[in-house]
């Protein structure tokens, strides 16, 4: 898959109660979460986002709760990927089912910086900075994983599953 | 190469002899849990697997725990979601209002999960289950909709690091105190997707209250799992409430670990998380001046018989300060009955505090106890997160339920040795 879009970019340790804050918990509604999305931080997110957009984070991005509802807002957004020094596991898990690309990579969040235009292509690994023109590999997921993904998402992997 | 708990109780699950750290595995699950605001998105998904029923209705267990009793209209309308799909699927572990508690309280207490088990649920404190030596983690709705169609999930098996804590605890000082410390010391990403197993004299005499508080927050910690093994304490606790078989399992003497950590008991302080990282610690002495405008003592963290009999032998003949609420929140309906016979209730009323029904509400800034902004909240729970409680401009203080107590009664920081 290729992605493109500008970088917004957030510190460490970002956690599901900015992402999306509990007290919206009450629905699964893309659009309706998105509206919340990352408000303790930055209360204009969902506008400031346009369609293909990129978050680029640094250390345990998704930490805290297993909350579902946290890649959901960030997909509403408009966000297409997210990049950062490392994942919270469950954010992890959450990112894969619901379809959320994210990336592993501190290299390239260190040398990119807000508003930067940014190039993906998931299925190689690769991210681009296209304003500074910097190139930066990404380890593949493991097989297993990269099925799931492949498949669209463990629903439809575990359709295919119980369907023998 | 030996194994460790964690890896021997993976290996069970997979139908396997041996696994190693790294290893991708599918596993069975004795229990997969969700509650009122996870439950709707693995109902969702559950749905589109196309199979008719969950793959067993004693092992599917929905407890709606979070914004209930309801909270508000949307929260009443998940609510009844989940629990028309608990009726449809007929499960036998849907708790309603009123035989309710916070999941991770109750879970055990019922009896639900037990030594050896394999435990998942789309709540990131499932991890609270390693109190009774059984592998838990927390995962998200999708997961578990995988799980309740096929009985299994996928697991990366994790590394291993050990907490080995030796010596006799100060007065007043509990799990909470330790797991807190813990956290202080390595970061709230210092066990990113690894296990967490706590060994050493010290845990041997914990009462299995504190052992789950301590279990609970590895996740604090971003670890998959936390474990203390079962021994007599375990067993004793597990015979009062099921006949179903278990098996214990034990770290080999050369399971491998990652890192080695050994602490002294004796230098465990009664410990504050400062906002807005659970990671955050300081010793109480080192707390300073903090005015503090509401306390809650409840939670999965601290919600147990042990917080609030702590609570109320502080609590007992003083007031709460003119300018502070308190909250206290038993976290299962037994322990609520069991405080109220104890006259713990009494001695919480007296004291000028509110006392609630089971339930997760200020925890996560849900319900009956939402923080305006510019208010601090010191709480037994074990997140304080920027808004957790509530406005963006609140805080959260993290504690153990004898720092709360007496707090309430300063309206500051304090500690039980200061009244
Ligand atoms: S008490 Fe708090 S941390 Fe525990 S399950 Fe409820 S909301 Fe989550």
């Amino acid at each position: 898959m290729e992605i493109s879009g500008k970088a917004h970019k957030f510190g460490r340790d970002i956690d599901t109660d900015i992402i999306i804050p509990a007290p919206y918990l009450t629905t699964f509604d893309p659009d309706e979460l998105a509206a919340h999305c990352m408000e303790p931080l930055a209360p204009d997110f969902n506008e400031r986002v346009e369609a293909g957009d990129i978050i680029v984070a640094d250390e345990n991005f998704g930490c805290g709760s297993s909350r579902e509802h946290a890649p959901v807002a960030i997909k509403g957004t408009g966000i297409s990927a997210v990049v950062a020094k490392s994942f919270a596991r469950i954010f992890f898990r959450n990112a894969i089912n619901t379809g959320l690309p994210i990336l592993e990579s501190p290299e390239a969040v260190d040398a990119i910086n807000a508003g930067d235009q940014v190039k993906i292509d998931t299925t190689a690994g690769v991210i681009t900075n296209v304003t500074t023109g910097k190139v930066f590999k990404v380890a593949p997921f493991p097989e297993f994983l990269a099925g799931v993904v492949e498949a669209g998402g463990l629903i439809e992997y575990t359709k295919r599953k119980v369907a023998g | 190469m030996g194994m460790t708990i964690t890896e021997k109780i993976i290996a069970a699950h997979a139908g396997r002899d041996s696994v190693s750290p790294g290893d991708l595995v599918s596993v069975k699950v004795d229990l997969a849990l969700a509650n009122d605001i996870t439950a709707p998105g693995s109902i969702l998904e559950f749905n589109k697997v196309g199979v008719d029923s969950v793959f067993d209705r004693d092992k599917v267990v929905i407890v709606p725990d979070h914004f209930t009793p309801n909270r508000d209209i949307k929260s009443a309308e998940q609510a009844k979601m989940v629990r028309e799909f608990a009726y449809e699927h007929e499960l036998t572990n849907y708790f309603e209002i009123g035989r309710m508690g916070v999941e991770h309280a109750l879970l055990p207490e019922l009896g639900l999960v037990l030594p050896g088990d394999l435990a998942i649920g789309a709540d990131s404190h499932t991890c609270t289950y390693g109190g009774l030596g059984a592998f838990s983690t927390g995962m998200g709705s999708t997961d578990l909709a995988a799980a309740w169609a096929t009985g299994e999930t996928w697991l990366k098996v994790p590394t291993n690091l050990k907490f080995n804590i030796e010596g006799k605890l100060g007065p007043w000082v509990s799990g909470k105190d330790i797991i807190l410390y813990i956290i202080g010391k390595i970061g709230v990403d210092g066990a990113l997707y690894k296990s967490m197993e706590f060994t050493g004299g010290t845990f041997r005499g914990l009462s299995m209250d504190s052992r789950f508080s301590v279990c609970n927050m590895a996740i604090e910690a971003g670890g998959k799992n936390g474990i203390i093994a079962a021994d007599a304490e375990t067993r004793a606790y597990v015979a009062e409430r099921s006949s179903r078989p278990y098996t214990v399992y034990e770290s080999d003497e050369d399971a491998e670990y990652e890192e080695v950590f050994e602490f002294s008991a004796s230098d465990i302080e009664l410990q504050i998380a400062f906002p807005h990282l659970p990671s955050n610690t300081r010793g109480l002495s080192e707390a300073g001046d903090v005015v503090i405008d509401q306390v809650v003592i409840g939670s999965c963290t601290n919600g147990r018989l042990e917080d609030l009999r702590t609570a109320a032998e502080i609590l007992k003949g003083r007031q709460v300060d003119s300018r502070t609420r308190l909250i206290v929140i038993p976290a299962t309906q037994a322990i609520y009955k069991q405080a109220m016979n104890e006259g713990l209730f009494e001695v919480f009323i007296d004291a000028g505090a509110a006392v609630s029904t089971p339930t997760c509400g200020p925890c996560l800034g849900g319900h009956m106890g939402v923080l305006a902004a510019g208010e601090r909240a010191l709480a037994t729970t074990n997140r304080n997160f920027v808004g957790r409680m509530g406005h963006k401009d609140s805080e959260v203080y993290l504690a153990g339920p004898a720092v709360a107590a007496a707090t309430a009664v300063v309206g500051k920081i304090a500690g039980p040795d200061s009244l």
